[in-house]
């Protein structure tokens, strides 16, 4: 067994971070600086509860309420030309205010324009899903799931899209840890070998560039060769190293006798 | 003694060889090493590349199957996932004994630069692993190395039936 590591700090920082340095910020400009924009957010808020819109590197940015996400899509597609969804996930911020941001990007090929539908949910609460209106929704929905574990209501298949049907955990949520966690870290050998296994197997060699040169169950010993399993240090191992070269040699080429062999040392000779 | 009779006295006119079960066998199975088409990730472009007209796998008797019943060895090229672990496994098992296995690339072996929650850590905790070819992608003609080691490997082995078989467990 592993020793139990607590997952609720590993977004900690370890390194030295200045305190007055501010991060460099994209800068925002009103809706109404875009006509076309405006007169969306202007079709969005006569149906729909919107807390704050802005453009961003040419794109509007919409913050609706979770519930209506539907309804405004739906709008979207329908009405004012927005055809494509051409991503949506949901981004971590559990940890700043315990809630998900939930992101679809639109893209109208009629208006030429982009825009981003935004919205929060609670880490238990679940969002409905929107893969009736954009078929890509469908697989989005799914790996945001799996990768987030944000609960979507009336989607048609919500079961795991990357990893195994019967992996523990979401591993892109900050809280979970680059390496994997103790089930993660044995998966295969439970799956596969059975939980007795584990102390046969070990635990996974996470430094890459370990060698053990008397390990003889993973490392193949070329030219000194032991049975697998051999204890190297307790029986020592063959003195002379193996010959590969056929017996009495190959047509035209003679066996390499070392013993045989002369060193010359003159080399004018 | 006319010309196109052959003179049986002469060097090399005998038509007898003498050598050992041990020999002419694991004579045979290296040089007929068929191997599984294993290709995982970017390894296994380099494998196909071996297996193709430039570097010419036939030339050593191994030829690319599709199905492991017909295959000798497998030659594990690229990222194992574990979502996959347990296919490679059942792979294995499937394919009949005397069986080898090359480990191609970093991925392979080690599990490479994928030092995540999502990679096997080598193959060798799954299956037994007779080679390890390191590189980040070996070249083809690392592979081949890879393919002529196992022969000479295969050939200084016993190939009585008293061989015990490769088991991880």
């Amino acid at each position: 067994m592993r020793a139990y590591k607590p997952k609720d700090d590993v977004q900690k920082k370890s390194y030295y971070t200045d305190r007055y340095w501010v991060a460099p910020q994209v800068p925002t400009s009103q809706v109404e600086d875009d006509a076309v924009f405006a007169a969306d957010l202007a079709a969005i808020k006569a149906k729909f509860d919107v807390s704050e819109a802005y453009i961003q590197v040419e794109q509007m940015v919409v913050y609706i309420k979770p519930e209506d996400n539907y309804g405004v899509l739906e709008l979207l597609r329908d009405e004012l030309g927005y055809t494509q969804l051409s991503e949506m996930s949901a981004i971590d911020w559990i940890a700043k205010q315990g809630q998900f941001e939930i992101f679809y990007q639109m893209l109208s090929m009629s208006k030429r324009k982009r825009l981003r539908i935004k919205c929060f949910i609670d880490e238990k609460q679940a969002i409905n899903s929107v893969s009736t209106l954009f078929r890509s929704a469908d697989w989005s929905e799914r790996e945001m799931y799996d990768m987030m574990g944000t609960i979507v209501n009336n989607h048609p298949y919500m079961k795991r899209i990357l990893m195994p049907d019967d992996w523990e955990g979401h591993p892109l949520r900050k809280t979970y840890p680059l390496q994997g966690d103790e089930f993660a870290a044995w998966y295969e050998v439970d799956r596969i070998y059975g939980k007795e296994a584990r102390d046969i197997i070990g635990p996974e060699i996470r430094d890459s560039a370990e060698v053990d040169r008397f390990d003889s169950k993973r490392f193949s010993r070329l030219g000194h060769e032991v049975p697998m399993g051999y204890d190297i240090k307790a029986n020592g191992e063959p003195e002379k190293g193996l010959e590969y070269q056929e017996e009495g040699g190959v047509f035209m080429i003679e066996k390499f006798v070392e013993d045989d062999a002369v060193i010359i040392k003159d080399r004018k000779r | 003694m006319a010309q196109h009779q052959v003179n049986y006295t002469q060097d090399g006119g005998l038509p007898v060889a003498l050598t050992s079960i041990d020999k002419i066998v694991n004579w045979g199975r290296s040089n007929s090493l068929w191997a599984l088409t294993y290709g995982l990730a970017c390894c296994g472009i380099e494998m196909m590349a071996s297996g193709a007209s430039r570097y010419d796998f036939d030339r050593f008797g191994t030829i690319f199957r599709a199905s492991p019943r017909q295959s000798e060895v497998m030659i594990v090229a690229g990222t194992l996932t574990k979502k996959h672990a347990e296919f490679i496994k059942r792979l294995y098992d499937q394919m009949a004994e005397p069986r080898w296995v090359i480990s191609m690339g970093s991925c392979a072996n080690t599990g490479g630069m994928f030092n995540t929650y999502a990679t096997v850590q080598g193959v060798d905790r799954i299956i037994p692993v007779d080679l390890y070819l390191p590189g980040c992608a070996p070249r083809p003609e690392t592979l081949q190395y890879a393919v002529m080691m196992l022969q000479k490997k295969i050939r200084s082995e016993k190939a009585g039936k008293s061989q015990r078989p490769k088991r991880l467990l």
